[in-house]
């Protein structure tokens, strides 16, 4: 085989996957437009007639903007408090060596290991017991402390690489650990503060089972409850649940090409890092 | 002499003043900065894993404080429930798929689009596109693709000439409908660790196994996948951790059925625990899920790391 034929050959089965991979999403973008009955002739290809009224019927219904808003303040909630919570800690192992600090760092990376799932009833106990059910809070809270261990492992390792006459300079000048942390270690962390940040939003805007098992207020549904909550409405009416999913996952999809080098970092720096 | 003492005296109290600083600045620091990390971490991550251990030993609903002891009672009927030994069997299925069909999936597609040219990078994005979307929405977007009556399968059977089938409600094609989603949907992922680990292996010794006349496929098996075992180590650990906790896309696409045959181990906990307020039975489930993912953890990481020794 020569060069140019195993190119050739490359280039069309990279194709033959991204048009299976592209293929349900096409599908679901299509389906949205057409009627049911077209739907079930043609479930695939382009529709005949381009047809918005599905899309403008759920963007005219308020329950949709809700859902988004909820989702939208939950997970912008849970990405600020784990990147301060997150850097903070990682600030105090990185930069001050006390007396069982090694300790507790282990023991704050304990979740790395732990399936989020296994503390999920409990989490339901506690949650109630504390008079947080249907609140935000619910949500934000238990999301935040689940994505400490990788924050607060991907923050220590960006820290450590920090120049250290940087704050020894800083010191000298009467700078506080707390300024120190807040003026210089900070804003100089933007790289990685975004990559957590990305990656937390991400995970917290696509969860279910824990809004599933906190929220019963349908007022404070986040998008994938509102998403099963229209499903259980439409059932077979697969033209309007196609079109609600194509609008869910539209504003992923504009987010992930706009911001991709961040979210692609993110989503896998853990991993190459750890 | 006096003069002297008094000035080493002076000296000495201000070295100690300002280490008391330092110590002080650092004590506030630390009491400042950690306690917010420990509370929410301990609050709602560990006391609710020891909690589970605590409530498995109960019967109780979630009401009042558990009060009836059972002993092991919820463990051995776990361990004699059927349909928790599908969900055992059907979690280990998807480990398997995924370390059998994804990962070397995943391999080959990074071996072809690694290199850094704009086709590339265009191909990149599209295969990681699934991972970013919710489970739910990927589910949902599946059910219809697999729906009897207006999905594309459908279509594609009526082509055929055959019956249609639905696919989500047959007892032997659901879970196989699943997996291909879950593959589907996490290649990318598994991709996109390849590449960055691909794009650091030296081009030279690439280039030099070219010049001594290797081919492609040689290349890939003899230089470029050794150099990367790290990655492969690290991605099977996420592949296996992360079968282990498959729930999202199971609801929307089966809910469990039919007749309980798609469960896996959280789907199961959530169904016969949570939703039917079986506290302690739910709990007896997060047990044995929680020890799986230990043991796991543990005897992998101890083979991986013996396994790069040799």
């Amino acid at each position: 085989m020569n060069r140019t034929t195993r190119n050739t050959l490359r280039v069309i089965l990279l194709i033959l996957v991204a048009s299976l991979v592209i293929g349900p999403l096409l599908a679901s973008f299509f389906g949205g437009f057409k009627s049911n009955a077209e739907l079930r002739t043609n479930p695939l290809w382009l529709p005949g007639n381009w047809d918005p009224a599905n899309y403008a019927a759920i963007l005219f219904d308020g329950n949709f903007w809700r859902y988004l808003g909820n989702s939208f303040f939950i997970s912008s909630m849970t990405m600020l408090l784990t990147l301060v919570v997150g850097a903070a800690a990682a600030y105090v192992f990185a930069q001050i060596r006390f007396f069982g600090s090694k300790m507790i760092l282990s023991y704050l990376l304990l979740g790395l290991m732990f399936p989020f799932a296994a503390a999920i009833l409990p989490l339901f106990i506690k949650v109630r017991d504390l008079g947080l059910l249907d609140s935000y809070w619910a949500v934000v809270l238990p999301q935040t402390a689940f994505g400490l261990s990788l924050a607060i492992l991907l923050f220590k390792a960006f820290f450590d690489q920090l120049p250290r006459e940087l704050f020894e300079a800083a010191y000298v000048d009467g700078c506080s650990y707390l300024r120190f942390f807040w003026s210089f270690t900070l804003p100089l962390s933007t790289p990685i503060l975004a990559t957590v940040g990305v990656f937390v939003f991400v995970q917290s805007w696509n969860n279910f089972l824990l809004p599933l098992v906190v929220l019963n207020d349908r007022s404070l549904y986040t998008w994938p409850l509102g998403m099963m909550q229209f499903q259980g409405e439409y059932l077979t009416q697969w033209n309007m649940i196609l079109a609600f999913v194509t609008l869910t996952i539209a504003p992923a999809v504009i987010f992930f090409l706009a911001a991709q080098k961040y979210i692609v970092a993110g989503l896998t720096g853990g991993s190459v890092k750890g | 002499m006096t003069i002297m003492t008094r000035s080493a005296v002076h000296k000495r109290s201000t070295t100690d003043r300002i280490r008391k600083n330092v110590v002080s600045g650092r004590l506030s620091a630390v009491l400042i900065l950690l306690p917010p990390a420990l509370i929410l971490f301990s609050l709602f991550v560990i006391l609710p894993l020891v909690d589970a251990a605590y409530y498995s030993g109960f019967s109780w609903n979630g009401y009042g404080s558990p009060s009836d002891f059972v002993g092991t009672e919820n463990y051995r009927r776990l361990l004699d429930h059927s349909v928790f030994h599908t969900a055992l069997w059907n979690t280990a299925k998807l480990i398997l798929v995924s370390l059998l069909v994804q990962m070397p999936l995943a391999l080959g597609l990074a071996l072809l689009v690694y290199r850094r040219t704009p086709t590339n990078t265009l191909f990149r994005l599209v295969f990681f596109l699934p991972y970013i979307l919710a489970e739910v929405a990927a589910g949902l977007i599946w059910s219809f693709v697999f729906d009897g009556d207006y999905g594309i399968t459908a279509m594609m059977f009526q082509a055929l000439g055959e019956d249609s089938v639905y696919v989500l409600s047959d007892h032997q094609w659901a879970f196989p409908a699943i997996m291909t989603v879950i593959v589907w949907k996490y290649f990318g992922f598994h991709m996109m660790i390849y590449i960055a680990a691909l794009q650091g292996v030296p081009n030279d010794l690439v280039e030099a196994a070219r010049l001594e006349g290797a081919r492609p496929r040689q290349i890939a098996w003899f230089v470029q996948i050794p150099m990367i075992k790290h990655a492969l180590v690290v991605s099977g650990f996420f592949a296996i951790i992360g079968s282990l906790q498959i729930f999202d896309i199971i609801i929307p696409m089966t809910n469990g059925g039919p007749s309980n045959s798609t469960h896996t181990i959280v789907t199961y906990l959530y169904s016969f625990g949570l939703s039917r307020l079986n506290i302690g039975f739910g709990s007896a489930a997060a047990v044995v899920l929680f020890v799986l993912a230990i043991a796991i953890a543990f005897f992998y990481q101890r083979n991986t790391t013996r396994e790069g020794q040799a």
